[in-house]
């Protein structure tokens, strides 16, 4: 168990900055994911924890040691990559022991200690296959495995999800969250994927183009999104934006529901919603339209869960209303959000 | 387990730049020892006159390139060296065409057929280049033997003549011809993988696609197999350019140059030279007249592998 | 719909086409065969029928090859040559090409390009010159010129090959290795190796058969026939002038290509990927 510090890091390849000025610091035995779309510096700000990329200024620190230049294997941390990079050559046991024979552990400790990870991912039965005879699940399962096996002080999964199909993923989530609590080991988890992000995560750090945009729990980061960027990465559909002078108004579209006589009072806005397309999802009715606000109108969402079962159809015009309290203000020009009391 | 071995500081063994440079030095430097630095020494050579008996380097500009370029039998090489690489190698691809086609067919004792239509290839040049030297011989050519028993040489009124042999290696044009033979003969093998290749990347789909637009066998290979092929064939060809055009097996095992040095190519006259001569300085400067042709030859290919990667 | 006459005359067509390619490749071997076996009388009637023992076979030919002339040096040699290459070309080669599979960029891609067009500077331009090297050194009429020549064949095309093979083992691999515990090195030589082993299996093979094959710097550093390889002491000493010893000299074609032909045989399709520079996959 450690605490992980990233001090002003960048990193340049070429001409091209893919992490910029990143600073964070882990909280002993979090559950940290860091969020963002492709290309935006997650996958390499982990790589330079792990030691396979160093930065090109700034500094990483390890449980309160400088490890900026230090190789992977003076860290002690464990990575699970998204390929998972079993060892094709090498059978389930090998794979798993391979960390503690570089570190010189005695045969007898290793068998232990290797039938222990096994057993406890369920793989205890495969450990004389080779990896290509197993399936996704399982390949995933012994990567994890060979991770926890050396007791790493931080552990690194970069989207290991994502090679699994929609079924096995809600398990594999279950259970990964379920192990890093029973493990106690602080975690960095990389997804471009915000459900997965805000189903795991203690903490969620959402990163653009090498920033950081905000860090923060699952609920702040939803509710109180710090800029226009995480309101609409985070949600789907994504938070509307609404231009209102040079604030942008944001509200999510769960939040712009049909007016009736509740909303009638001072904590409400109402607005005519001219419904363009309807989409209707099971659970809940997407309703696509636009607000006609002064001189511009803007397109938005609304959600609408399956207990409103009031008739809609596309062409015609609904009064909507959104509460006050849920509308969140954007500078235009930077971006940031505005209001401040956070409830 | 939790301390983990900490080593301070960071060893060589973990500098990827540093290992880098390391791993490709050895390489680098006996390249430019054993290729490198032979290469500028042909070009000293070739402007000196050192012979074996006094190999001092003494530049005296120009005067071997005006000599050999005099020297008719320079010339007959130079010719010869085009000759035969382009006649054998335009051959070499049609032929390795029709065979690769064939050979894209699912049929019982492929891997024989495989087998020895690859040895030309696969075993040691020179030794296969014997065996046609009986082929060619003069007197027992087995050749002239068919040739006699179907009545086109050897009778008074046979097409070929009425004496008994055609003596292959001793007439100029059948001399080249059978070093052209032996280069198409030697060279097939290597056109037909590299076609085959080629030919089973076209994606199955595109052609039942075609198929399905109801293009004929004759379409689909004029406009498909063969435009997509193009650049696997142009990497079969140069290569095999590069191949005949600086071998020198062949010739000196078929013919030593002859007769009269009629077959006479720039390998083996800088070998009769500059070895077996002992001008050094001459035989250089007949070498070097392949390197133009080479270096296009390699700017080509670089070409047409960058343009094959994109696609 | 195909009649099964039309299949049966297009199966027909294929097999007669591909017979015609085959004796055309197979001939001289097929010659080769039979001249080793042929008694001379035999051999040297030009009536008799070139294709058939038209004399009961004999063993002569092979006897006189073995214990007459020293075609078994020239098989010592050349396996010698050719084990001392696969070494050198090895301990050279591999981490040249790890290194140009992993870290090149920029000048190292052209370092790549640089060696790749090395293989294309042909022998017949480099013997003169690494003739008076030869000298320079004292290694006329010695098999070490070959074993220090020949690598300059054998190392651009070899690392060129291990590129390719290195190119296909995913980076995370070794990441993973590094991570558990290894350094860079030790991640290099202690996982990508093992998983190359098959590449390194083919450079072994091509190193060996190339060397095998070599002619022309055989041809111009050894003349002592003890020396010889055999690409050309069964050329040279077998071919006296005029007088052909034609049975013993194709039982030594026929025995030293056989081999080399099975063998090369397996690899052929990798041989052309390398020797391609990955532009035929």
């Amino acid at each position: 168990m450690a605490r992980v510090e990233l001090e002003n890091i960048s990193k340049l390849f070429g001409a091209t900055t893919a992490v910029n000025e990143v600073n964070l610091q882990t909280i002993e035995g979090e559950f940290l994911v860091l969020l963002g779309p492709s290309g935006c510096g997650k996958t390499t700000l982990l790589r330079m924890i792990a030691g396979i990329e160093t930065p090109s200024s700034g500094d990483i620190v390890i449980d309160g040691e400088k490890v900026t230049h230090l190789p992977p294997r003076t860290r002690n941390i464990a990575m699970v990559f998204q390929s998972y990079a079993l060892y094709p050559h090498m059978t389930v046991f090998k794979n798993i022991a391979f960390p503690l024979r570089t570190r010189g552990v005695d045969r007898t400790a290793i068998r232990e200690k290797v039938e222990q990870a096994a057993g406890m991912f369920g793989i205890g039965s495969l450990l004389e296959r080779k990896p290509r005879e197993l399936s996704g699940g399982e390949r995933q399962r012994v990567a994890l495995a060979r991770a926890i096996v050396r007791e790493p002080s931080v552990f690194l999964l970069d989207e290991p999800l994502s090679n699994l199909d929609a079924i096995l993923r809600a398990s594999a989530r279950e259970e990964l969250r379920l192990f890093q609590r029973r493990l106690g080991v602080t975690t960095v988890y990389v997804t471009h994927d915000q459900v997965e992000a805000m189903g795991l995560g203690d903490r969620i750090v959402v990163m653009n183009k090498g920033r950081v945009h905000q860090v923060g729990t699952p609920p702040e980061i939803y509710q109180w999104p710090a800029d226009t960027f995480v309101a609409t990465f985070v949600g789907s559909p994504p938070m509307n934006l609404i231009e209102q002078g040079d604030v942008l108004a944001g509200f999510r579209p769960e939040t712009f529901l049909p007016a009736g006589p509740a909303t009638e009072n001072e904590g409400f806005v109402t607005y005519p919603f001219q419904v363009t397309w309807l989409e209707y999802l099971g659970a809940e009715r997407l309703v696509y339209g636009d607000i006609g606000e002064k001189c511009c109108a803007r397109h938005v969402v609304s959600r609408l869960p399956g207990n409103i079962s009031i008739p809609i159809e596309p062409g015609k015009t609904y009064p909507f209303a959104v509460a006050k309290k849920a509308i969140r203000h954007f500078d235009r020009a930077s971006g940031r959000l505005i209001d401040t009391g956070k409830t | 387990m939790n301390s983990g071995p900490r080593a301070t500081g960071t060893s060589i063994r973990d500098r990827a730049d540093l290992l880098a440079r390391i791993m490709i030095t050895p390489a680098v430097l006996y390249i430019a020892v054993m290729i490198g630095f032979p290469f500028i020494l042909a070009i000293l050579y070739s402007l000196s006159d050192a012979t074996t008996g006094d190999p001092t380097l003494h530049i005296i500009g120009l005067q071997n390139f005006r000599d050999i370029l005099a020297d008719p039998v320079f010339r007959t090489s130079l010719k010869n060296t085009f000759v035969f690489a382009l006649v054998s190698q335009t051959l070499v691809i049609v032929l390795s065409r029709i065979l690769a086609t064939a050979l894209m067919a699912d049929f019982r004792g492929k891997w024989l057929v495989r087998f020895l239509v690859m040895l030309p290839w696969t075993a040691p040049i020179s030794l296969g280049t014997i065996g046609w030297l009986w082929m060619f011989d003069s007197i027992f050519s087995p050749i002239d033997w068919i040739l006699r028993k179907i009545g086109l040489l050897g009778a008074p009124g046979a097409l070929l003549g009425p004496m008994q042999n055609l003596y292959w290696l001793g007439e100029p044009f059948l001399a080249m011809a059978s070093v052209v033979t032996v280069h198409v003969w030697r060279l097939l093998p290597l056109a037909t993988v590299i076609q085959l290749a080629g030919l089973s990347s076209i994606p199955r789909d595109l052609l039942e696609a075609a198929e399905v637009d109801g293009a004929t066998a004759l379409r689909k290979t004029l406009e498909i197999t063969i435009p997509l092929t193009m650049p696997i064939i142009s990497i079969a060809f140069l290569f095999g350019l590069i191949f005949t055009f600086t071998d020198m097996t062949v010739v000196y095992v078929l013919t030593r140059g002859g007769p009269i040095h009629m077959t006479q190519v720039l390998s083996t006259w800088t070998f009769f030279k500059g070895i077996e001569g002992g001008d050094l300085a001459q035989g250089a400067a007949v070498s070097l007249f392949m390197f133009p042709v080479l270096a296009g030859i390699a700017i080509l290919v670089l070409r047409v592998a960058r343009r094959t990667e994109v696609v | 719909m195909m009649t099964s006459a039309g299949k049966v005359f297009r199966t027909g067509r294929l097999y007669a086409l591909l017979s015609i390619f085959a004796v055309f490749s197979a001939f001289p071997f097929y010659w080769m065969i039979i001249a080793t076996f042929k008694r001379d009388h035999d051999l040297f009637s030009p009536t008799n029928n070139p294709f058939l023992f038209n004399e009961p076979p004999t063993l002569d030919h092979l006897r006189l090859l073995l214990f007459d002339t020293h075609f078994l040096t020239y098989l010592l040699n050349t396996f010698l040559v050719g084990m001392a290459v696969v070494a050198i070309t090895l301990i050279i080669a591999v981490p040249a090409a790890y290194s140009l599979a992993r870290w090149a960029r920029g000048w190292g891609e052209m370092l790549g390009i640089g060696i790749f067009l090395t293989y294309l500077v042909p022998p017949a331009i480099l013997f003169i010159p690494l003739s008076r090297f030869a000298a320079a050194f004292g290694l006329q009429e010695s098999l070490w010129s070959l074993i220090l020549i020949y690598p300059t064949f054998t190392i651009p095309f070899c690392t060129w090959l291990l590129m390719g093979f290195f190119k296909t083992i995913p980076r995370d691999i070794e990441e993973q290795a590094m991570i558990d515990g290894l350094s860079r090195l030790g991640a290099m030589v202690k996982v990508v190796l093992p998983l190359a082993i098959s590449g390194i299996l083919t450079i072994v093979v091509f190193a060996f058969t190339l060397s095998m094959h070599e002619f022309i710097y055989a041809l111009t550093f050894i003349s002592v026939s003890a020396k010889k390889t055999v690409s050309i002491g069964v050329p040279t000493e077998l071919v006296r002038g005029d007088v052909f010893q034609w049975g013993p000299l194709m039982a030594g074609a026929l025995i030293a290509s056989t081999p080399v032909a099975v063998v090369y045989t397996f690899f052929l399709d990798r041989f052309i990927a390398g020797f391609t520079m990955g532009a035929v996959k």
